[in-house]
């Protein structure tokens, strides 16, 4: 059965038409085109498709695509919409805090999403926060100094 | 003429970083294919071992929706890497609980699904074998009665009418005659899980046949260019109509090398021509039915001298292989003529063998047959020490190998410096300092071990590269191997850049995707080889290049080739001092004088390199002139704290040192070492789970536990160290799967320094640790 359902992605209002049993990811990547947020255990263990739920940060596979209505989502597509990287992000580039890249996009929503909560973590802190997102490739230290560098960026 | 490099050992900003952090680069499963697009699901045997007797997909392509059903029937040629034991689909027999039966092409992957549940399989059970060592005696249940009719290649060993599919034999000097030299012996018995890779990316890969039969893959992949050879064999589908699009990978460590899914899916596709079908692995079908590291059971007895000299080692090593050793019959021989680890000893006997099992695919990952034998090795050198009274890092130092030994194959070491990595790695985790545990309830200890490894391949596995150079003196570098991570594509930029005389800047790397179409041939990016070899061929692209513009330059000025350079994008000349840009020159060419005619034209260089100088061994010794082109060593240490209360590790720093020849990118070599000490250390708590029939138990990243950020070591001192090799570019050679090599017995080392307890079988999980230390009083 489909739905309709209108809310905000990256600040502009969207209407859909989406089954009952889609996910929000589902919905973001194959009717939206926004294919930052990945894919990688569709059950809510890995964090790669986090993306932010009224700043929240949520696992797009867990939360169904009609759970989206009046809420508005953020993806990483939004995240250097003024053209300039947001300090998350240079931080990450500098630091070189990527390997693959594929755990990338939501780490970096992660972090903001609890940033935005916890201007001034320590390194304990962001750790926690991180948790649920997993990387395979760098071995988090770079990921985790990123956050905290940027941390005082964005404070 | 300064020979300083410009670009080669600076840590200059990885190409891919910006698409990476904004999310716009693009996997495979971000890749647009229209709403034409078909999905396929994949039938997994329920059984570990059964004959497959009837398959009826008559309801399941009654089923609105469903397009295509296909199975063994359909694809009744082998395929594999070094040793054709399998096909596509299998045709009469399925090897394990997970094995891929079928493929169901649907409109939805809904109704895949459900069509799934509507294939009738009969099977008739077997009589199942998951552990090697069991697997190999003479009274286990065959996994493959036709070994020995396969297709193989001539330096792989399979022995017919056993489930051993490779047995690779090294004998050196006498160690029957050795062992009573012996001051002290050590005979013992080590066991490694299969364990995967986790890359977050699941495979993915999507197909299209046309009605003209051009085929079209794309996959998440390692090896566009094996996958589309061993495809094209396969399928008997022209080389030259097969197109493997391989955009970046989400994490490959092997996982995605050599093949799995990609030629099913292409099968799929065969059934639906005209239209695209995608298959993308579930996180559980990645657990059961995708390739895995092989297990290990490793029996060893070393003997040293009572000055502590290395005098014998016999090693047997069983590896699991799972149920097609297509690929793996290499790491076993890998392991075999590594099998001493990097330990200069007289006396050695080893015997590798790679045995079929009723589990999943044994194949590569990460180190390829290394962690498995350094797990015991490291570990036993450890006692010896111990057992003659001498210091764990001193005994190392007087064993290992050094530049110019001859070693076990009997091929003379290339440049290394292993002395200068353990005492960096000593230095660094302060050896011989005992820390006081950082609570009440902790005890803490320290462990080093070292390693080696060489790249395992064929003997000539090629690469290439083509540079183009454009108008404005940018170009365009091209090169098939892939960028999984490990900053390759940066790396292979800044090897032009170098070599060209221009800015890094200028380098546009042409590769994503990679493309079997336009991109040049490389064999697979595996066995850390791409640094090295590749870079071998951009740096001759290059040199190519680079001879073509300054051939043209000379000629205009009428001047000597050798008395000019190119420095940053400009012709030079050393004699006249004049100067010539590229810009321009290097498409347009440079007129003579009064213009009467032209020198020059489009600059294309290319290069290849293929080694040529690795022999073949004697399949009764295991001796040759050049095993492999060469090694790559290193060391690591650990502090580690145990919790007395619950028996969880944890790991306060890891200190790791190697000598990859040259840094191209010295912050890349560092971010490898990190990750993979950090791979190194989940690898050690990891392990597939299976029930007595053989059903994998821990199927989800909730029971399978990779690291996370608040496992990571809190702090990893990376050293590199510099021992040019000959035959690399600039003296460099490959890193990535080193780093993770010998940290699980460093670990356990590290433990039994902290414990007094050693134990011999991965995974060190809490439980086993907790109830060691209940039994030893400890708790």
């Amino acid at each position: 059965m489909l739905h309709e359902i209108t809310f905000k992605v990256n600040d502009e209002t969207v209407t859909l038409a989406v089954k009952s049993h889609h996910t929000l990811l589902k919905a973001l990547r194959e009717q939206l085109g926004l294919t930052g947020a990945k894919i990688g255990c569709e059950n809510g263990e890995c964090g790669a498709c986090t993306v932010l739920m009224d700043g929240e940060p949520v696992n797009a596979c867990l939360v169904l695509a009609v759970e989206a209505e009046g809420h508005s989502i953020e993806t990483i597509e939004n995240l250097n919409k003024s053209g300039e990287l947001h300090p998350l992000q240079k931080a990450f580039v500098k630091n070189n805090a990527i390997q693959c890249g594929f755990c990338t996009p939501g780490m970096l929503m992660m972090a903001k999403g609890y940033l935005a909560k916890n201007p001034n973590p320590t390194e304990d802190e962001v750790r926690e926060a991180l948790v649920g997102n997993l990387c395979r490739c760098t071995g988090y230290i770079r990921i985790i100094e990123s956050v905290l560098e940027a941390a005082k960026e964005v404070a | 003429m300064t020979t300083e490099c410009v670009t080669v050992g600076k840590s200059v900003t990885r190409i891919d970083a910006a698409e990476k952090v904004t999310g716009s680069v693009q996997y495979v499963d971000d890749l647009p294919f229209g709403p034409s697009l078909l999905y396929g699901k994949l039938l997994h045997s329920p059984h570990a071992h059964a004959l497959i007797k009837h398959l009826d997909a008559t309801k399941a392509l009654a089923l609105p929706g469903v397009k295509a059903v296909v199975s063994g029937k359909d694809t009744p040629k082998p395929i594999g890497l070094y040793l054709k034991d399998r096909t596509i689909f299998p045709i009469d027999r399925v090897r394990y609980v997970g094995e891929v039966v079928a493929g169901v092409v649907a409109t939805s992957e809904e109704i895949a699904e459900k069509a799934l549940e509507l294939i009738e399989v009969d099977y008739e059970l077997l009589p199942a074998v998951f552990d090697p060592y069991l697997a190999a005696q003479p009274d286990a249940p065959l996994l493959h009665p036709d070994l020995g009719k396969y297709e193989v290649v001539n330096f792989v060993f399979p022995e017919p009418g056993t489930n051993v599919s490779e047995h690779f034999k090294l004998r050196k000097g006498d160690v029957d005659a050795a062992w009573p030299k012996c001051t002290a012996i050590i005979e013992d018995t080590f066991s490694l899980p299969q364990i995967q890779h986790v890359p977050i990316e699941p495979h993915i890969a999507v197909a299209r046949w046309d009605k003209d039969n051009q085929v079209t893959l794309w996959a998440a992949s390692q090896s566009p260019f094996a996958q589309r050879d061993l495809i094209a064999q396969s399928l008997d589908i022209p080389h030259g109509d097969l197109r493997v699009i391989a955009p970046y990978v989400g994490g490959g460590f092997g996982g995605k090398a050599g093949i799995s899914i990609e030629a099913n899916v292409v099968v799929m596709a065969r059934a639906v021509k005209g239209t695209p079908v995608k298959v993308r692995m579930t996180r559980e079908e990645e657990f059961l039915s995708t390739n895995v590291r092989q297990s290990l059971v490793g029996k060893y007895k070393i003997g040293v001298d009572g000055e502590g000299n290395l005098t014998a080692m016999q090693v047997e090593y069983y590896f699991g292989g799972g149920s097609s050793n297509e690929y793996g019959t290499n790491i076993a021989r890998a392991a075999g003529y590594s099998c001493t680890g990097p330990y200069d000893c007289p006396n050695v006997k080893g015997d590798s063998r790679c045995v079929y099992t009723n589990t999943q695919i044994g194949s590569a990952m990460r180190g390829f047959g290394m962690p498995e034998i350094h797990w015991g090795l490291e570990q036993i050198m450890d006692r010896l020490a111990d057992q003659i009274g001498m210091d764990r890092v001193e005994f190392r130092k007087r064993n290992c190998v050094r530049t110019g030994d001859t070693i076990v194959t009997g091929m003379k070491m290339p440049a290394i410096d292993l002395i200068k990595c353990i005492d960096l790695a000593a230095k660094g985790i302060g050896w011989g300092k005992k820390e006081a545990p950082t609570g009440p309830n902790k005890l803490r200890g320290k462990g080093i071990a070292i390693m080696w490894k060489a790249p395992a391949m064929p003997p000539n596995p090629g690469s290439s590269a083509i540079i183009r150079f454009n108008e404005d003196a940018t170009a365009n570098v091209f090169v098939g191997g892939q960028e999984l991570g490990q900053g390759t594509f940066t790396v292979m930029a800044q090897i032009a850049a170098e070599t060209l005389g221009i800015p890094y800047e200028s380098i546009r790397m042409t590769v994503n995707p990679i493309d079997t179409r336009y991109s040049p041939y490389e064999w697979q990016t595996v066995a850390s080889r791409l640094t090295w070899s590749m870079g071998n061929a951009v740096k001759a692209a290059a040199e190519d290049a680079r001879f073509k513009i300054l051939d043209t330059v000379a000629k205009y000025w009428k001047e000597d080739i050798k008395d000019l350079d190119i420095k940053n994008g400009v012709v030079v000349s050393y004699k006249s001092e004049r100067e010539q840009p590229l810009k321009k020159m290097v498409v347009y060419g440079l007129p003579n004088e009064n213009y009467e005619g032209w020198q020059g034209g489009p600059i294309v260089g290319s290069g290849k390199f293929m080694p040529t100088y690795v022999t073949n061994l004697d399949p009764d010794t295991g001796q040759g002139t050049r095993a492999v082109v060469h090694y790559t060593v290193g060391a690591q240490a650990v502090d580690l704290e145990v919790d007395t209360e619950t028996g969880i590790v944890e790991v306060l720093k890891i200190v790791s040192a190697y000598d990859v020849g040259k840094a191209i990118n010295p912050d890349l070599v560092l971010t490898q070492i990190e990750g993979g000490a950090v791979h190194g250390m989940s690898s050690a708590f990891e392990g597939y789970i299976y029930d007595e029939k053989g059903k994998m138990l821990n199927h989800s990243l909730v029971d399978y536990k990779i690291a996370t950020s608040m496992d990571a070591p809190r702090k990893i001192q990376g050293e590199i160290v510099e021992s040019a090799v000959e035959d690399g570019p600039y003296g460099a050679r490959g890193v990535g799967e080193h780093v993770m090599v010998q940290t699980a017995p460093a670990m356990a080392n590290a433990i039994a320094d902290a414990l007094g307890i050693r134990f011999n079988h991965l995974p060190l999980s809490a439980e086993k640790i907790y109830l060691a230390m209940l039994e030893k009083g400890i708790v």
